[in-house]
C-alpha cells in the first residue's frame, strides 16, 4: 500500500465536527433563547382558551312565574379527520336531511378545517336531537354541543322584555367583556339589565393535541376562572294580567299600562299587534325578524311608550287641578256650554248645562274646560298670559309629561307639551287662549304616550305624587338595584280637596246615569276613570280611558288607548274595566262583556 | 487460565461511559414522548418506550458479545460480512416489505428489521480492509474504482429501496478517504458541486450556464496562462455545464414531489407550513418555546401532545429542544462531540490501518447521521430520515450502531495485540 502520513489531516476531521456543532450551539441559542417568536407560536398551537359561558339569568313575573329561561338546544359538531365509515343514508334519515345536505356541510366543514370541530347542524331542539341522540356512537366524528338560548314559556310581553342576539361590532368595540360569537340583550329588559342577567364568562386553559383533544388542563388550572352565572330578575308583570291584556287587544290597535299607584310597578303592559317572543330566539331570528320588521301592522313597536297620541278628554283632569290649584275656579264654579261665548269649542254631545266642575268631568263637557283655561291663561296673579302659560307648562310638566321617565322602559319617547317658545315662535309672539284653546281639550300640539296617562291615573289615584314607573322589583345578588328606577315625584297640585272633587267626578264615570263608562260599573268594585275620544287626522278617534281602583286604597292605575276605535267608551272604557275585575278578582264575571271584547276585530273589518 | 479481561482486552471506559449515556439518555426522551398520561407501565411493550427497553436491553448483549468475540474476526471476514449484507440488500428488495413508502423491512411477526442498518457496519469493514491492503493506492484510478464499488453499492441497494436517507449516509466515507490520502480537491469538487447544484435550483439552470460561460469566456479573453491552457478549461466547462443540467433533470424529473418540496422549503423557495415544511416547523417551534432551561421533563406541550411528527425517531432531538432546553440540548450536542473527537483520538492510536479506517468508518457515519438529523430538526437541512444514532427510537438502528461502535471499542481494546 501507498504509505504517507495523512495523520495531520484528523485535525481537519476534528475541526469539521467542532465547526458543525458550534453551529448548531449558535442555532440553538438562536431558537431558544434570543427569538421569543417561538414560544408564542407554541402556546397558540398547544393551548386553548376555553370559555365557559355562564347560564343567563332567568326572569320572573311578580308572582314568581317564570317568564323567560334558558333552554337547551344541540348543535351537531363535526370533526372531519374523524369520520370514518358511517352509514351515511342512516345518519341522513335520523336527521331528516338529504344527502344534498349532508355532503354540502361535510365540504363546507372540511373546507374550514381537517382538524377542528366545526358546526354540522345549528341549534336541534330535543325533538330533533331524540331518534339520532342515542345512536351517536355509530356515528364517529359528530357529536352534540349544547347551548342555551332564551326561551318563553308564554307568548307575552315580548317588547318589554326584549330579545338576545350575537354581539355585533359596536357592542364589540364599546365593551371588551364581549368576543366575537357571543350573545347580548339587544333590547328591553334584557338590554337594560345585561350586566346583571348576563353574569361573568370564565376561562380555562386547556393543553390540546394535534387533532384538537383536550389532554389535560395547562399547569393544572392554575389560570382557570369559573364561571359566575347570571342574576335572576323579578319583574313587576302580573303575567296573567299581560296575558288576558294581550288576549282583550286581539285584533286591534294600541295598548294597555297598568301600574301599582303605591310602587310605580308596571303591572302590565300591552301593544298590540304583538308577537310570539319566541320567534325571535335561534335559528330563525333574522328571518322572523324581517318578516315583523316589514308587516304593515308594526308588530315590532310597542306603541305603550312609542306611541305618542294627544290625550283628549283625559286631560281634563289635568286642566281642572292645574285650575283648582291657582285658584282661578272652585269646585262650584259652573259655565254653560251654551251661547256664543262657548263657540271656539262646542260640545260633540248634548247634555244638560250650565254644570258645575264634577258634573262637567264626568259629562266631558268641552266648553266648560275651554272656559277653564281661558281663566288660567288670563289669571290676574300673573304679568300676562305667556307668563301663566310658563306656570301651566311647568305645572303640567310635573305630571310626568314632556319627558322621558328614564327608568327600565326600554325605547321610551318623550310626548310632547308645547313650550312657551314654541308658540312664541310660531305666532311671533302674538298668541292668547284662544289661539291655542286645543290645548284645553288635550288636543293640538299635546302629545302623551300610554305610559304617561297610566301615570297620570296612578297620580290621581295617589292624590298628588308618583313612583317613576319601572318594571324591577329586584335582580337576585343587587338588591339594591330598583333604587335606580324608583324615585318618587311630587306633583304641583298638592291640595287632597282638588283631588277629591277630581276623583268624585271619575267615579260619577261609572256611577252617573249620564256617565260616559256607566255601562261598565261594578258593584263590589268602586272605579274612577275618564274617558278621551281624540280627533286624528288618519282616520277614525282613537278611543282612550283612564282609571284606577278600588277608589279608596288604589292597587292598579291603567290607561288604555285603542286606535281608530271612536269613542273612549266604547272600546277603551271597557277593556279598562275589565282588566281592573281581572287584576283585583282573579276572574272574570262579565262573560258576556269580555267575549264581545275579545271578539272585537278592529283591524279587518273596519 | 484466560481471564474474562484478557478475552476483552481493554475497552476504552469513556467510549462506554459516553454510550450508555446516549442511550439512557435517548430513552427517557422517547418515554416522555410516547407515555400518554393514563396508565404509564415501564413494561408496557405495546409502547415505544417499553419496547425500546427491551431493544436497549439486547444492545447491550450485543455490545458484550462484539467485546467477546476476537479482534481478527472482524477483519478477516470483512468481504464475508459485506457480500452477505449485499445479498440481504437484494434480498429486502424482492422480498420485503414497505414501510412508510420505503421497501426497506423484513417483518418477522409483529418485528420488523431493516438491513441497511446494519449494511454500514460491513461497509466500513469492507472499505477499511480494501484500504488496508497493499496493492490499494488511492492515487490510482483502479484501486478509487473498488473504492466508490464498495461504497456506493450499498448505497445505490439502499437507494433503490426507496430510502434516500440512509443511501447518503455513505457520502460520509469521504470523509475516511480524505484521511487516507484522497486529493483534497475532491472534497473541495464535492463542495463546489453542491453549491452549483442549489445555486441551480434557486436561480434556474440557464441563469447559470449563460454566467459561467460568460466568466470563461472573459477570462480566455484577458488572461494569457489560462488562454495557453484553454482544453481543460473548456472540457471543465462542458462537465460544468452538464452537471447543471443534470442536477435540473434530476430535481425535476427524478426526486419524488415530497423530496423535491422539501428542498424548496429549505432553501426558502417555498412557504408549506402545514405541508413539506409542517414537520421542521412544528420540530422548530417545540425546539424555540424550551428557552434555556426548558419546560422540564414530562411537560413538553407540543411534543408530548403530538404536533411533531416522528416524534420519538427522527424528530426525537425536537423532544430535548423543548423540555431541557438550550442547555440540554448542548450538553448532548456536547456528548456527541466528545464520542466523536474520542473515536478519532482512539483511531489515531491504533497500530493497524485496519483498526483506524475503521474508526474513522465509524466516527464518519455516526457523525453525518448527527449532524443530518439535529440539522433537520433546526431547519438546516431538507427532512431526511435518518435517526440520531443511540437516541432515536428503533431496534434496527440501535442495534446496527451498538455493533458498529463496539466492533471498533474491541478493535481498540485489542490494540496491543496486534503486532
Amino acid at each position: 500500500m501507498y504509505k504517507k502520513d495523512f495523520s495531520n489531516r484528523k485535525y481537519f476531521v476534528i475541526g469539521l465536527f467542532v465547526l458543525i456543532v458550534i453551529l448548531f450551539v449558535v442555532r440553538l441559542y438562536y431558537l431558544q433563547v434570543v427569538n421569543n417568536k417561538y414560544k408564542l407560536s407554541a402556546r397558540n398551537i398547544a393551548l386553548r382558551t376555553v370559555t365557559e359561558y355562564p347560564a343567563r339569568g332567568r326572569i320572573y313575573d311578580r308572582n314568581n312565574n317564570l317568564l323567560v329561561y334558558n333552554d337547551a338546544v344541540y348543535d351537531l359538531m363535526v370533526i372531519p379527520r374523524q369520520v370514518k365509515k358511517i352509514d351515511t343514508l342512516k345518519f341522513c334519515q335520523l336527521l331528516g336531511i338529504t344527502p344534498a345536505i349532508f355532503k354540502k356541510q361535510m365540504k363546507k366543514a372540511k373546507h374550514y378545517s381537517y382538524y377542528k370541530p366545526s358546526i354540522f347542524l345549528k341549534q336541534l331542539s330535543k325533538k330533533d336531537k331524540g331518534p339520532i341522540g342515542e345512536l351517536m356512537y355509530e356515528f364517529p366524528g359528530f357529536y352534540f354541543q349544547t347551548r342555551l338560548l332564551r326561551h318563553y314559556p308564554k307568548p307575552i310581553a315580548a317588547h318589554l322584555l326584549g330579545s338576545v342576539g350575537e354581539v355585533n361590532n359596536r357592542d364589540l368595540k364599546k365593551d371588551s367583556y364581549y368576543k366575537q360569537g357571543d350573545y347580548i340583550g339587544k333590547s328591553g329588559i334584557e338590554k337594560f339589565y345585561e350586566k346583571e342577567l348576563r353574569g361573568k364568562k370564565g376561562s380555562s386553559i386547556v393543553e390540546v393535541d394535534v387533532h384538537n383533544r383536550v389532554i389535560d388542563k395547562f399547569q393544572g388550572g392554575r389560570f382557570d376562572t369559573l364561571a359566575i352565572p347570571g342574576e335572576d330578575i323579578k319583574l313587576s308583570l302580573d303575567s296573567r294580567l299581560q296575558s288576558f291584556g294581550q288576549k282583550l287587544m286581539r285584533n286591534k290597535i294600541g295598548s294597555i299600562v297598568a301600574i301599582e299607584p303605591a310602587t310605580g310597578e308596571i303591572l302590565a303592559m300591552i301593544t298590540s299587534p304583538s308577537y310570539n317572543p319566541n320567534l325571535l330566539v335561534g335559528r330563525k331570528r333574522s328571518a322572523n325578524y324581517v318578516k315583523l320588521l316589514h308587516d304593515s301592522l308594526k308588530p315590532l313597536m310597542n306603541r305603550a311608550v312609542i306611541g305618542t297620541y294627544p290625550p283628549g278628554s283625559t286631560f281634563k283632569l289635568v286642566n281642572a287641578l292645574i285650575a283648582l290649584q291657582n285658584k282661578v275656579i272652585t269646585p262650584n264654579t259652573s259655565f254653560t256650554c251654551q251661547g256664543p261665548d262657548s263657540k271656539p269649542i262646542a260640545c260633540s254631545h248634548y247634555h244638560i248645562s250650565p254644570l258645575k266642575l264634577e258634573d262637567a268631568i264626568a259629562l266631558s263637557c268641552n266648553s266648560y274646560f275651554w272656559k277653564t283655561y281661558k281663566k288660567i291663561l288670563n289669571n290676574p296673579h300673573f304679568k300676562n298670559s305667556h307668563e301663566a302659560y310658563a306656570d301651566w307648562y311647568k305645572k303640567v310638566s310635573s305630571f310626568g309629561f314632556g319627558h322621558r321617565f328614564k327608568t327600565d322602559i326600554p325605547f321610551e319617547r318623550a310626548g310632547n307639551i308645547p313650550s312657551e317658545n314654541y308658540f312664541n315662535h310660531l305666532y311671533r309672539g302674538s298668541w292668547n287662549a284662544l289661539t291655542i284653546r286645543s290645548l284645553s281639550i288635550g288636543q293640538g300640539e299635546i302629545l302623551v304616550t300610554p305610559v304617561q296617562l297610566a301615570n297620570l291615573s296612578a297620580i290621581l289615584a295617589n292624590r298628588g305624587y308618583y313612583i317613576t314607573p319601572h318594571f324591577l322589583i329586584h335582580a337576585s345578588r343587587s338588591d339594591s338595584l330598583s333604587v335606580k328606577v324608583n324615585k318618587k315625584y311630587n306633583v304641583d297640585v298638592e291640595n287632597p280637596n282638588y283631588y277629591k272633587t277630581v276623583i268624585d267626578a271619575m267615579e260619577k264615570v261609572f256611577d252617573n246615569k249620564e256617565g260616559t263608562a256607566r255601562f261598565y260599573f261594578m258593584k263590589d268594585i268602586t272605579q274612577a276613570g275618564k274617558t278621551g275620544t281624540v280627533q286624528n287626522p288618519h282616520g277614525k278617534d282613537h278611543s282612550i280611558f283612564i282609571a284606577f281602583a278600588p277608589v279608596d286604597h288604589p292597587r292598579i292605575a291603567i290607561a288604555v288607548v285603542v286606535e281608530n276605535a271612536g269613542f273612549g267608551s266604547t272600546w277603551a272604557a271597557p277593556i279598562a274595566s275589565l282588566m281592573i275585575e281581572k287584576y283585583l278578582t282573579g276572574h272574570i264575571k262579565r262573560k258576556a262583556l269580555e267575549k264581545r271584547i275579545e271578539d272585537g276585530d278592529l283591524i279587518h273589518n273596519k | 487460565m484466560v481471564t474474562r479481561k484478557s478475552i476483552i482486552g481493554k475497552p476504552d471506559m469513556l467510549l462506554i461511559i459516553l454510550y450508555l449515556f446516549l442511550v439512557g439518555f435517548g430513552w427517557f426522551s422517547i418515554f416522555s414522548a410516547s407515555a400518554q398520561d393514563s396508565g404509564v407501565s415501564l413494561f408496557d411493550f405495546s409502547q415505544r418506550y417499553g419496547k425500546q427497553l427491551v431493544w436497549i436491553a439486547l444492545s447491550l448483549f450485543l455490545a458484550f458479545s462484539v467485546l467477546l468475540i476476537d479482534s481478527k474476526f472482524f477483519s478477516t471476514y470483512a468481504y464475508l460480512f459485506y457480500g452477505l449484507m449485499i445479498i440481504v440488500l437484494i434480498g429486502v428488495l424482492l422480498f420485503g416489505s414497505t414501510v412508510a413508502g420505503s421497501r426497506s423491512w423484513f417483518q418477522f411477526g409483529g418485528f420488523a428489521i431493516q438491513p441497511a442498518e446494519f449494511a454500514k457496519f460491513a461497509t466500513a469493514l469492507a472499505l477499511a480492509k480494501y484500504l488496508d491492503s497493499r496493492n490499494t493506492d488511492l492515487r490510482k484510478f483502479n484501486s478509487k474504482f473498488w473504492v466508490a464499488v464498495i461504497i456506493f453499492l450499498p448505497s445505490a441497494l439502499i437507494l433503490l429501496q426507496n430510502d434516500t436517507g440512509s443511501a447518503l449516509v455513505y457520502f460520509a466515507f469521504f470523509l475516511v478517504l480524505f484521511r487516507e490520502g484522497l486529493s483534497g480537491w475532491f472534497i473541495f469538487l464535492g463542495f463546489l458541486f453542491g453549491l452549483l447544484f442549489i445555486l441551480t435550483i434557486v436561480f434556474g439552470e440557464l441563469y447559470i450556464t449563460a454566467i459561467l460561460i460568460a466568466i470563461v469566456t472573459l477570462m480566455l479573453l484577458f488572461r494569457k496562462k489560462i488562454r495557453k491552457n484553454w482544453k481543460p478549461v473548456i472540457a471543465g466547462l462542458i462537465i460544468t455545464i452538464g452537471f447543471i443540467f443534470t442536477v435540473h433533470f434530476a430535481f425535476h424529473k427524478v426526486l419524488e414531489p415530497h423530496q423535491r418540496v422539501r428542498i424548496q422549503v429549505l432553501l426558502g423557495l417555498k412557504k408549506d407550513p402545514l405541508g413539506a415544511g409542517y414537520n421542521v416547523n412544528q420540530s422548530k417551534i417545540a425546539i424555540g418555546s424550551g428557552g434555556f432551561t426548558g419546560k422540564g421533563y414530562f411537560k413538553g406541550m407540543l411534543t408530548r401532545n403530538h404536533f411533531v411528527p416522528e416524534q420519538s425517531t427522527d424528530f426525537i432531538f425536537s423532544t430535548i429542544g423543548e423540555e431541557r432546553g438550550f442547555i440540554g440540548s448542548t450538553v448532548l450536542i456536547l456528548a456527541f462531540l466528545a464520542l466523536l473527537i474520542r473515536i478519532i483520538i482512539l483511531a489515531e492510536r491504533q497500530r493497524s490501518a485496519f483498526a483506524r479506517i475503521y474508526g474513522y468508518g465509524v466516527a464518519s457515519i455516526l457523525f453525518f447521521h448527527f449532524a443530518i438529523n439535529i440539522a433537520m430538526t433546526v431547519g438546516f437541512a431538507p427532512v431526511v430520515g435518518i435517526p440520531l444514532p443511540f437516541f432515536s427510537y428503533g431496534g434496527s438502528s440501535l442495534w446496527a450502531f451498538t455493533i458498529l461502535l463496539f466492533i471498533f471499542v474491541k478493535q481498540d481494546a485489542s490494540r496491543l495485540s496486534v503486532l
